[in-house]
């Protein structure tokens, strides 16, 4: 037992070192995906017996007109989060300049990112508010008509994911940021030399060498705005009428709130959920494999 | 290592000695009641009971009100308390059917609850059985602006004509009839309640909450009919979907609007607001169809003994306590609300009197609960979202009824 130990220490001490990681990992994630995708063919509310009822389920999702409110929701989430990308690039791009302060210019950009987004949720809700908003304050000082944007199912969904933006922008811009911090200023020397600057250094010279970056904050939006659902919960629960859901908030109505405890249906809807993050899922897995063997 | 022992002994000797005390006579109540004016009532009722049985020691876990929702699952099944804090009707159904309640038809036999509490008795039997005390109950009614009505000259309207009569003189005098704000649905479920409870009676509401009539049956349509007759003549105050309940008190404060379908709750905020009694009244809605008899909305609280009860003859015991007459007296006085018990007295308020005459001597048709607890939660949640769409966009009234119809066929 001993001499094994000591002729494979180096072999086993990383599993050894891991195992409590992997442990946690299989107990609260990886089982749970399971225990998801089993439950989605029972019929259970929470309390009594589980039902097998097979694909019942996802045969009434498919009929299920909020499913689908639900669904164009998340890809209009899904396309217009992607502005914080651009976004924070260029609040990045203007920050990143030596002049007296620029830290807390930078430190307050940052800020929404900082605040919880029940908070960012709040201070939107008033912004739009019909009768004393901002927002409406200054449509009517124009002359326009007021717009109770959070009451209105053509606007609501925008409303929140201009929310939204705000603090993802914050977010893109760190990112950016740090990866300003390493573009090699004798590459853009280089170019200055042959005569590139504005948009053509920008795009040829500094973006490429901003490609991790780029990359991260891709990822990190993409996977934010599908599971969007605090701001969605605080501004709007859903409503008007079912209007701004998303397929997180909706699998939450239907397993947890007043009015659900549909878990088998609740589950089917996750595992919906879980088959569109598994496209980006696999895009990173496969990107940071072939990174790791240097291709 | 010695120690590690030391520990587990004491903590095994501590475990054997409060479970000894359980034994001898702990009831463990869980409650919702977590506002200051409720939970003070509680506790006054707890202590009464301790004073006049003290071989009883009562423990009580107070949460949240919203937090309750979620948390009665979780205690119910893992923990359970003697004494748990729920709702009547439909509400208790999943816990009743899921056997986490128990049966309480002896404390109702012992303390003569059948005749006493007659108004309350349907919406506590389940299977035949009494599920439950019903501690507390809560009128609605429509709110109004007395001084407005006085000072344009209008009647308490009776009927429908004159409540739509009274409605345009308050528009003629750029006075918003309804204040209402659906924003988190509900409250757009009590108008439609109303209006379905006055055009086709009890009966048809409670057979039409209990999925046995179809959402595309006429007699619906005819009560969306009244309810477009309101939307298209602009009762309702604009943008509600964007307000919460309470921030529709406002405009009823100020005077921009006059009338408010609300329940008993609503008074306080609105006393807040500067509406004293000469500026504030509640009447009852008015008839719609000749001859439906007047029926009521008025939501009970009730308390349940639990299934995994420890002790459950004390709590038995705390039940029956809480179901006499002279405790609903002062518990109630305390709330600001209905005693179930009807030999109870109700404390001198102008809204507690004219509500408690009204149900008990005007709701021949019946006591309704609300419509998210007479229906079950997925066709109440379905229904209230519907009725708000329909307050805005009254031509999609097809649309949402065959959706409605969709969800009735796959709820029941």
């Amino acid at each position: 037992m001993y001499s094994y130990w000591k002729n494979n220490q180096l072999k086993l001490s990383p599993w050894l070192f891991l195992a409590p990681g992997i442990f946690i990992f299989l107990l609260y994630v990886i089982v749970p995906i399971f225990q998801s995708v089993a439950l989605s063919f029972y019929e259970w509310d929470g309390l009594g017996l589980k039902t097998y009822i097979g694909l019942s389920n996802y045969v009434e999702l498919l009929d299920d007109y909020a499913f689908y409110t639900s669904l164009k929701n998340n890809v209009i989430w899904l396309i217009l989060c992607l502005l914080a990308i651009p976004a924070g690039l260029f609040t990045a791009l203007f920050l990143n300049q030596t002049v007296r302060g620029i830290r807390i210019y930078k430190s307050l950009f940052f800020f929404p990112f900082v605040i919880s987004q029940v908070v960012v949720g709040l201070v939107f809700t008033w912004f739009y508010d019909p009768s004393n908003g901002l927002l409406n304050v200054i449509l009517e000082a124009f002359g326009f008509n007021p717009v109770a944007i959070l009451a209105d199912e053509d606007y609501v969904t925008y409303g929140i994911i201009a929310a939204g933006l705000w603090p993802q922008t914050a977010y893109c811009m760190i990112i950016y940021l740090t990866g300003l911090n390493s573009v090699d200023p004798e590459l853009i020397e280089a170019g200055r030399i042959d005569n590139a600057r504005g948009w053509r250094l920008l795009w040829y010279v500094i973006l490429p060498q901003l490609k991790p970056a780029t990359f991260i904050a891709i990822i990190v939006t993409v996977v934010g705005a599908l599971r969007s659902f605090d701001l969605i919960s605080i501004m709007t629960r859903g409503g008007p009428w079912g209007s701004s859901r998303v397929l997180a908030y909706y699998m939450y109505e239907k397993a947890l709130s007043e009015y659900g405890y549909r878990m088998g249906y609740a589950a089917a809807i996750a595992v919906i959920l879980l088959a569109i993050m598994m496209i980006y899922i696999a895009v990173i897995l496969y990107r940071i494999y072939r990174d790791e063997r240097g291709v | 290592m010695k120690k590690f022992f030391n520990t587990k002994i004491a903590i095994a000797l501590a475990t054997t000695l409060i479970s000894a005390s359980v034994l001898a006579g702990t009831v463990v109540i869980n409650s919702n009641q977590a506002d200051p004016a409720p939970k003070a009532a509680l506790q006054g009722v707890i202590d009464g009971f301790e004073a006049e049985n003290p071989d009883v020691d009562v423990v009580l876990n107070i949460f949240d009100h919203e937090g309750y929702k979620a948390a009665i699952r979780n205690f119910l099944t893992a923990d359970a308390p003697d004494i748990a804090f729920w709702f009547a009707g439909n509400r208790m159904r999943p816990y009743v059917e899921a056997g986490l309640f128990a049966p309480i038809d002896d404390v109702w036999a012992d303390q003569g609850l059948y005749s006493l509490m007659k108004t309350s008795a349907p919406s506590m039997t389940i299977d035949g059985k009494k599920w439950g005390i019903p501690y507390t109950y809560y009128n609605w009614g429509v709110y109004y602006r007395q001084d407005i009505f006085e000072n344009l000259g209008i009647a308490v309207p009776t009927n429908w004509d004159e409540f739509i009569t009274a409605g345009e003189t308050l528009k003629a005098n750029g006075v918003t009839p309804i204040t209402i704000g659906t924003k988190w649905l509900w409250t757009a479920g009590g108008v439609f309640d109303y209006l379905n409870l006055r055009t086709n009676g009890y009966d048809f509401h409670m057979a039409l909450t209990k999925g046995e009539i179809a959402w595309t049956d006429d007699r619906v349509r005819a009560t969306m009919a009244n309810y477009k007759q309101l939307i298209d003549g602009g009762f309702f105050l604009e943008n509600h979907a964007a307000l919460s309940w309470q921030e529709a008190l406002a405009p009823m404060g100020n005077g921009e609007a006059a009338m408010y379908i609300m329940g008993n709750f609503a008074v306080a905020p609105l006393r807040e607001l500067g509406l004293d009694d000469t500026k504030l009244g509640l009447f009852q809605f008015p008839e719609i169809t000749p001859g439906v008899p007047m029926a009521e909305e008025a939501p009970t609280d009730t308390i349940h003994l639990t299934a995994g009860a420890k002790n459950p003859v004390d709590a038995k015991r705390f039940l029956a306590y809480a179901a006499r007459a002279d405790v609903q007296t002062t518990w109630n006085a305390a709330l600001g609300q209905l005693p179930t018990n009807a030999a109870a007295g109700v404390s001198d308020d102008k809204f507690l009197n004219a509500a408690f005459s009204m149900l008990n001597n005007d709701a021949p048709g019946g006591v309704a609960q609300f419509f998210d607890r007479d229906a079950p939660a997925e066709m109440a949640s379905a229904g209230m979202e519907g009725f708000q769409e329909f307050m805005v966009h009254p031509d999609r009234l097809e649309a949402i009824l065959q959706r409605l119809e969709k969800v009735r066929q796959q709820v029941y």
